[in-house]
């Protein structure tokens, strides 16, 4: 029997290796200390501070006590309206690239870019757009301009997903529909949307998980309203803002309730955020071919 | 097609012509659909284009009366009715850097971990965690760090970084000031945590599209984890890489609600990273509804105009670079 030879260097070598593998594991515990610790100061003060009044009553004067039911409706509000304009805008900008596009390909990818670059662009630009293009012309803050604002930031999540999943439809489902004569927008709305709807749908819920917790393309076009809105002409009052107007205030009843506006809005995104990668992950078109 | 019969009276000059009038009908709803299609395809390129335009036309005033100072000037003085951008320029610069300072090497740590060093069945549960970072709105860290943070950062961090980092030569004249927890350290450590999940599920993504039999020829010369790491899988990834620090980065200039709560909104020109200062987002938030001169509305826009300029440059880099790597992988 000889003695193991060892490289020169093995030692100092294996204990490189050990040390980034420490670090990994620190950096992996690092990022999920943070987690762990944000998620438990928001649900334990937000659980805390619900109460039925948190859903009947509307926003409270400085200091006094109240809910947050207008901030709640104007949050459903002009997130509705923010999928109602951007998912059908969103669907046919996206069909586009993936089925019609095949003849401009400098044009697709051009529209692709800047789809990507919207997708990350600072939302407050987005608001401050949208109050220059709607609330300065109109002369008053708006739903109309809040739920506008939140459509711009749904329509690039709902382009890049229904993209994606029109690409990962199979060629021989176009083939064959074509083939038996069907015009191709009814091969694209009745054969291929049905096929990628599971990936478009995942794509408009996380477009709704990303813009209820928005606040700040809501600061300057719907703005803030401390009572029921008067129409969707008018101020609206939604839970972001409210949160941010109230934690910013020196009075501690106002914390509680952003704090209980703080737990609805973060279990609600990740619930649906969580659920939506669910659904995609059971109904994925590649499993399912 | 099994009768067969008939095959031999149909001609192309007799097509029925109910048949040629739906052809012709459905040629033209196939064309109108594709020109709407092609319509919502064009807004996309339109709105960025328009966006941009809106924010110059509305900063016009604020470029015309200050000229290049708007950008130097560290005067924001709105009842004289002067105004420079110089404080919420280097703030957002400031905070930027200390997030990206914190949130690579972390976020390649975590990329480490859940591509090499994580056994398979923790990976996609730790992955999914770190990812849910990314789901939590930016108003939520805004609070948690007004409210938990920078208290914890007044009480535990920041005494420690005045007594053991303020007497240095040189860099100590960052860390001096009170410990008010409210500041630029802060707001930086802050948007350091909410761009790590963007980073490392970049990172992680593109770690696994490194081929197995590169990984796995190095170790067969006798590599260990670490060396396959840094000698084939960080070379063969470097540009989707940088693509995914530059996707963090221009993240983290353009967050706004977070650094709003906890960078303290002083317009005054501070060195201590302990001291509250300001960024672009943060007075655009906290200012806009204020504005009560014309040109004070216009220089917020106009520091609107300059982040989304940066930002777009930003973000336009990012997606080259990890454009390059999608190419690569098509090969």
């Amino acid at each position: 029997m000889t003695a193991r030879v060892r490289p020169p260097g093995y030692r100092r070598r294996r204990s490189v290796d050990l040390l980034a593998k420490v670090l990994g594991v620190l950096a992996t515990a690092f990022g999920l200390f943070w987690l762990v610790w944000i998620l438990y100061t928001t649900f334990r003060t937000g659980i805390g501070a619900l109460a039925i009044d948190t859903f009947t009553q509307t926003t409270p004067p400085p200091g006094g006590h109240g809910g947050l039911a207008n901030a709640l409706f104007g949050s459903l509000v002009m997130s509705t309206m923010g999928i109602l304009i951007g998912t059908p805008v969103g669907i046919a900008a996206g069909t586009y690239l993936s089925e019609f596009a095949e003849r401009r390909p400098v044009w697709r990818e051009s529209i692709r870019f800047v789809n990507d670059i919207l997708l990350s662009a600072p939302s407050i630009v987005l608001g401050l757009f949208v109050y220059t293009l709607v609330v300065r012309p109109s002369g008053h803050f708006s739903a109309w301009a809040g739920g506008l604002a939140l459509a711009l930031i749904v329509l690039p999540v709902v382009v890049r997903t229904t993209d994606e999943t029109l690409r990962l439809v199979p060629g021989v489902m176009r083939e064959a529909a074509l083939s038996l004569g069907v015009p191709r927008w009814k091969v694209t709305t009745q054969i291929l949307y049905r096929a990628a709807a599971p990936g478009i749908l995942t794509g408009v819920l996380l477009g709704l998980a990303r813009i209820s917790g928005e606040t700040a393309p809501l600061l300057f076009t719907a703005l803030n309203n401390q009572y029921w809105a008067d129409g969707l002409g008018s101020p609206t009052a939604s839970v972001p803002v409210v949160i941010f107007q109230f934690a910013m205030s020196p009075y501690d009843s106002w914390h509680s309730l952003a704090w209980a506006g703080a737990f609805i809005v973060t279990l609600f995104v990740l619930v649906l955020s969580v659920g939506a990668r669910a659904y995609l992950l059971r109904n994925r078109i590649d499993s399912a071919a | 097609m099994t009768t067969g019969a008939p095959a031999a009276t149909l001609s192309l000059d007799e097509v029925d012509p109910r048949t040629s009038a739906r052809i012709a009908r459905e040629t033209r709803q196939d064309w109108i659909f594709r020109w709407l299609l092609f319509a919502a395809a064009t807004l996309v390129l339109v709105l960025l284009g328009a966006a941009a335009l809106s924010m110059l036309a509305g900063g016009r005033l604020a470029f015309q009366t200050f000229g290049w100072n708007f950008l130097w000037s560290d005067v924001w003085d709105p009842v004289g009715k002067t105004f420079g951008a110089f404080v919420p320029i280097y703030g957002t610069l400031v905070s930027s850097a200390i997030a990206m300072i914190i949130a690579i090497p972390v976020s390649f740590g975590i990329a480490l971990f859940l591509t090499e060093i994580a056994p398979t069945w923790m990976r996609g549960p730790v992955g999914a965690a770190i990812e849910l970072l990314a789901g939590i709105p930016s108003i939520i860290y805004g609070m948690w760090g007004l409210f938990s943070f920078a208290p914890f950062m007044a009480a535990n961090v920041l005494p420690w970084v005045r007594t053991h980092l303020a007497g240095i030569p040189g860099i100590g004249a960052l860390f001096q000031g009170p410990p008010l927890g409210i500041g630029m350290l802060t707001a930086g450590i802050v948007l350091g945590i909410m761009v790590i999940p963007f980073i490392s599920s970049v990172m992680r993504d593109v770690f696994r599209t490194v081929p197995a039999s590169l990984k796995e020829s190095s170790y067969a010369l006798g590599s260990t984890t670490w060396e396959v790491v840094w000698n084939v899988v960080l070379p063969y990834t470097r540009s989707a890489v940088l693509g995914g620090i530059f996707l963090g980065l221009g993240r983290a200039l353009g967050e706004t609600m977070a650094v709003t709560f906890v960078l303290g909104n002083s317009h005054q020109l501070n060195i201590s990273l302990l001291m509250p200062g300001n960024s672009i987002a943060a007075a655009i938030a906290n200012e806009f509804t204020e504005a009560d001169s014309e040109v004070y509305l216009s220089s917020l826009i106009a520091l609107a105009f300059l982040l989304f300029v940066v930002t777009f440059i930003v973000l336009a880099i990012a997606r080259l670079m990890l454009r390059n790597l999608a190419r690569k992988e098509g090969n």
